[in-house]
């Protein structure tokens, strides 16, 4: 049954080819349903039997290696498969959500021509492909192949409505800002394998947590190296620009791709590595400030933002930073937990906008909208409860992994991890206030949306209706998984219950003990459980009253009778700091001036000195300048003359006896 | 001559037919009139003849037994039969030309010019 | 004694070489040549002087040039350049021939036996057959070609 593995992206890779083909054809749109959520069905399938079957051997990590890729030299990698629990729990949620969005989308993009609506499914399986590939790999040159093959995608989705240019544009800007990452992920390859001579992880990392010692600062460099591709790929500071114009996508995309899987690659990855993390606490560190401060300021800039998808963006941006200072503090599997629980609730509040999108005919700004609780309350049933679970209310899915999280980065603050306890102290401060906004802003988007009257315009509000049942049941679906998900990952130290926390006991044997020769408190893989129970209850509870007083907050400025008020008066109050968020701090601008005009005036020159002056002119155009002008000289022995021509003879001769001489 | 006479060393003979081949490009360099310089290339085309025999004298000992040993003398032959077609051809054509142009001074012969 | 009878005739062929070169007098040009051909060698005789410089007399006797020309006259750059190539090629020849081991050469085996001639007639017809035909065709084309170039009307 595990040799089937490669069925799992097979079955994907072949619904991709087979919807590329029908979309030349413009067959029904019925068949390309068939067959795109049909091969992704069938993955599912066979991944669960497959799970079900890994299940039922004790727990071990299983390599299915296929053929052997690259032989050059020492250099050997092979194309193989691996199946262990980050694996497992990586591709049940992956095939899931997918599925459900494809369902999705079969409803969403019914008013696409037909080529439009095969080619959609075509990229759509081509990235389950991708995806399946980057967290079933076993090495990191077959990660980088899924890695590579989502981005791809995600290019390819979001310039979906190519022929507006804002929307292709948005597709290069992704594919570019992700490349920047690329290159450290790319170097990360290239120094491990310089390092430890093979890219597998079944090699790599059970060699460096042996022997900490000798490869400390190795680890250090892979370690950032690979955070550089985290870092464009999981749109974290200074790379996440390309979110929220990624929004410029089918709102199914942006559930996918750029809220529950592809950018999540990025902490599957960082993960993956822990050893060569943990070996550097530089590293560590690095990614905890990183991912702390890029929860706080995205989430400051979906304070203020009007477009339902921008606010969503930008959370997802946040989240992903809460999963990185998840890593940060050692907490490997809080940060895994973090991103099932929030592939689940961002998932359902981004089909929910979408449903929400499709009932208003394409309004997408906030403030053209309201009241739309009484004419679809599938959605708004379930988009409360992903906001819920969102915010971390207690026994939400988001309350258990976000909490976890909090929690670990209160602790490694307090037990002084690595010597840095004074950051992590701030990070901690900082994710709490993240916490609090994160409450308010999905709030405000509810309230916005849902209560109050519509605001819209007048024929708009005619054709306000819930979505059709391929659209609301994987909302449901979603809904329902955001509300239960967290039941896997129940803190047991907090009831001084072992084993409760499911989640942790099957992901435990990704985080490998490292040798003590090394002897480095590093290893913070278990810091976390040094709080006292009268701590622990504490944050707990200082947790919940900042998501309750974000709700709370929300409540006051955007529902009932004083609705929109207090924003409005502190709008005005506070004009500079509103415009600031408002125009998110200016970063794209920034980078434009800083970095896109000196490209394009790099460009330029290549262009016009390079190219145009230096090859076509001087080169190409002088060389047949010069044999002309060669030409017109030599046209000057000729000169008619026997005589002449008996000299230069004779010169050769004498040049030629010369030589030989 | 009879074979009790001393041999001369064959680079004498070479040293001769050096001589005579400057002295022969001397008069093609030197010479308009054509027939004269046809005369000039005689002189040279036989001081090669003689570098040839000098060389085939020189290793003769040391082919004696092969066929090999008479090539020099054989290419000799060769040289002057060119040599001889060569001057028919050429005397017709200067013939020709003083028919052309009513002299046969190299010199006036250049229309071929850039 | 070979030496002097060599360095004798050596002398009469280059000076006589010299005037071939020099004189300005066509008819002598050609008759110093024959001189110069005598000193070299007996073939020589027979067919350059015998055939080919009597054709020479014959066309200079035809064409009846004048004597007045002075030598190199109207290209002065030329005639000193093609006089200072002339000396080095000679002298490079020159010192080639003064830098080669002074070996003694041997006279033919054939030599006492009846000539030279007859090994050299031999090895014409047997081992170079091919290049002796191939001068025949040649001479062939040289007559017709010469046939034809002077086949035109004599004024």
């Amino acid at each position: 049954m595990l040799d089937a593995l490669w069925l799992i992206p097979a079955l994907c890779l072949a619904g991709a080819c087979a919807n590329l083909f029908l979309g030349t054809l413009r067959a029904p749109k019925a068949v390309v349903t068939v067959v795109g959520v049909g091969s992704v069905g069938a993955a599912t399938a066979v991944a669960y039997a497959i799970l079900w079957a890994y299940l039922q051997q004790p727990l071990a990590v299983v390599v299915k290696p296929y053929f052997t890729w690259i032989s050059a030299g020492d250099i050997t990698v092979n194309a193989s498969l691996q199946l262990d629990p980050l694996s497992a729990v990586m591709t049940a949620f992956v095939t899931v959500v997918g599925l459900l969005i494809h369902v999705y989308s079969v409803g969403y993009m019914h008013s696409e021509g037909n080529a439009g609506f095969a080619r959609y499914f075509a990229y759509l399986n081509l990235f389950m492909f991708a995806m399946l590939l980057l967290v079933l790999g076993s090495n990191l040159a077959v990660l980088f192949i899924g890695w590579e093959g989502v981005g791809l995608c995600s290019y390819l989705l979001i310039g979906y409505y190519y022929r507006q240019l804002w929307c292709a544009e948005a597709g290069m800007k992704a594919f570019v800002v992700n490349r920047i990452g690329d290159l450290g992920f790319l170097l990360a390859i290239f120094a491990t394998l310089a390092a430890f001579g093979s890219l597998e992880f079944e090699t790599v990392f059970p060699a460096a947590a042996a022997d900490p010692a000798s490869f400390g600062p190795e680890a250090t460099v892979i370690a950032l190296l690979l955070f550089v591709g985290a870092v464009g790929k999981s749109a974290q500071i200074p790379l996440y620009v390309w979110l929220p114009d990624a929004m410029a996508g089918p709102t199914p995309v942006s559930a996918l791709i750029h809220a529950a899987t592809m950018v999540t690659a990025g902490v599957y990855m960082v993960v993956r590595a822990n050893v060569l993390f943990r070996l550097s606490p530089t590293a560590m560190l690095t990614v905890a400030v990183v991912g702390g401060v890029t929860a706080l300021f995205a989430a400051t800039i979906g304070l203020a933002q009007n477009d339902i998808k921008k606010v969503l963006a930008y959370s997802t941006v946040s989240q992903l930073g809460y999963m990185f200072l998840a890593t940060g503090v050692g907490a490997w599997v809080a940060a895994i937990f973090h991103v099932v629980t929030h592939a689940f609730f961002k998932a359902c509040l981004f089909l929910g906008s979408g449903s929400v999108i499709h009932a208003c005919g394409g309004e997408q700004d906030m403030r053209r909208m309201g009241g739309l609780r009484k004419h679809m309350p599938t959605t708004y049933w379930t988009f409360l409860a992903a906001a819920l679970s969102i915010a971390g209310i207690p026994i939400f899915a988001g309350f258990f992994s976000k909490d976890e999280i909090l929690s670990r980065a209160y602790a490694a603050g307090a037990s002084d991890l690595n010597g840095f306890g004074d950051a992590y102290r701030v990070l901690w401060t900082l994710a709490l206030a993240a916490a609090l906004l994160t409450a308010f802003y999905m709030f405000r988007v509810l309230f916005t949306t849902f209560h109050g009257s519509f605001r819209g315009p007048e024929e708009a509000a005619h054709h306000l209706h819930e979505s059709p049942r391929s659209m609301t049941l994987p909302l449901v679906i979603l809904g329902i998984l955001s509300v239960v998900g967290g039941l896997v990952g129940l803190p047991g130290q907090l009831l001084h219950i072992e084993g409760l926390n499911l989640i942790d006991r099957f992901l435990q044997p990704v985080v490998i003990p490292l040798a003590e020769a090394g002897g480095h408190a590093a290893d913070a893989a278990h810091a976390g459980h040094g709080l006292s129970l009268a701590t622990e209850w504490g944050l707990v509870l200082g947790s919940v009253a900042a998501a309750v007083g974000g709700v709370l907050l929300a409540r006051r400025f955007y529902l009932g009778a004083g609705a929109f008020v207090l924003p409005k008066l502190l709008a005005e109050r506070l004009p500079l700091l509103h415009r600031v968020l408002l125009n998110r701090y200016w970063v794209d601008e920034l980078y434009a001036w800083l970095i896109v005009r000196p490209v394009r005036a790099l460009a330029g020159f290549c262009w016009r000195v390079v190219d145009e002056l230096a090859i076509d002119t001087l080169l190409v155009n002088g060389a047949a300048f010069g044999v002309e002008l060669a030409g017109d000289l030599a046209r000057f022995t000729t000169t008619g003359n026997l005589r002449n021509y008996a000299l230069m003879v004779l010169a050769a001769a004498v040049g030629i006896a010369a030589l030989l001489w | 001559m009879n074979a009790e006479l001393v041999p001369i060393p064959h680079t004498w003979v070479l040293a001769l037919s050096a001589v005579l081949f400057a002295i022969g490009t001397l008069g093609v360099m030197l010479r308009r009139n054509a027939i004269a310089i046809f005369l000039s290339l005689e002189v040279m085309l036989n001081s090669a003849n003689l570098a040839f025999a000098a060389f085939a004298y020189r290793f003769a000992a040391a082919h004696v037994a092969a066929a090999a040993a008479l090539d020099g003398q054989i290419f000799i032959f060769f040289v002057i039969a060119v040599a001889a077609a060569e001057a028919t051809v050429g005397l017709a054509l200067f013939i020709a030309l003083y028919r052309l142009k009513e002299t046969i001074d190299v010199d006036r012969f250049n229309i071929l010019r850039w | 004694m070979a030496a002097w009878v060599f360095l004798a005739a050596a002398a009469v062929a280059i000076v006589f070489a010299c005037l071939a070169v020099v004189v300005r007098n066509p008819v002598l040009n050609v008759l110093s040549l024959v001189i110069v051909f005598f000193a070299m060698a007996a073939i020589q005789v027979i067919v350059y002087s015998g055939a080919i410089l009597v054709l020479f007399l014959f066309v200079v006797m035809l064409l009846n040039l004048p004597r007045r020309r002075r030598l190199g006259k109207g290209r002065p750059l030329q005639a000193v350049a093609g006089i200072l190539l002339a000396a080095v090629l000679g002298g490079m020849v020159l010192a080639a021939a003064a830098i080669l081991p002074a070996e003694l050469g041997a006279v033919l085996p054939g030599a006492a036996a009846g000539g030279t001639a007859t090994p050299i007639g031999r090895a014409l017809i047997t081992s170079h057959l091919f290049v002796f035909e191939f001068i025949t065709l040649l001479l062939a084309a040289a007559i017709v070609g010469a046939v034809y170039l002077g086949e035109r009307e004599m004024r």
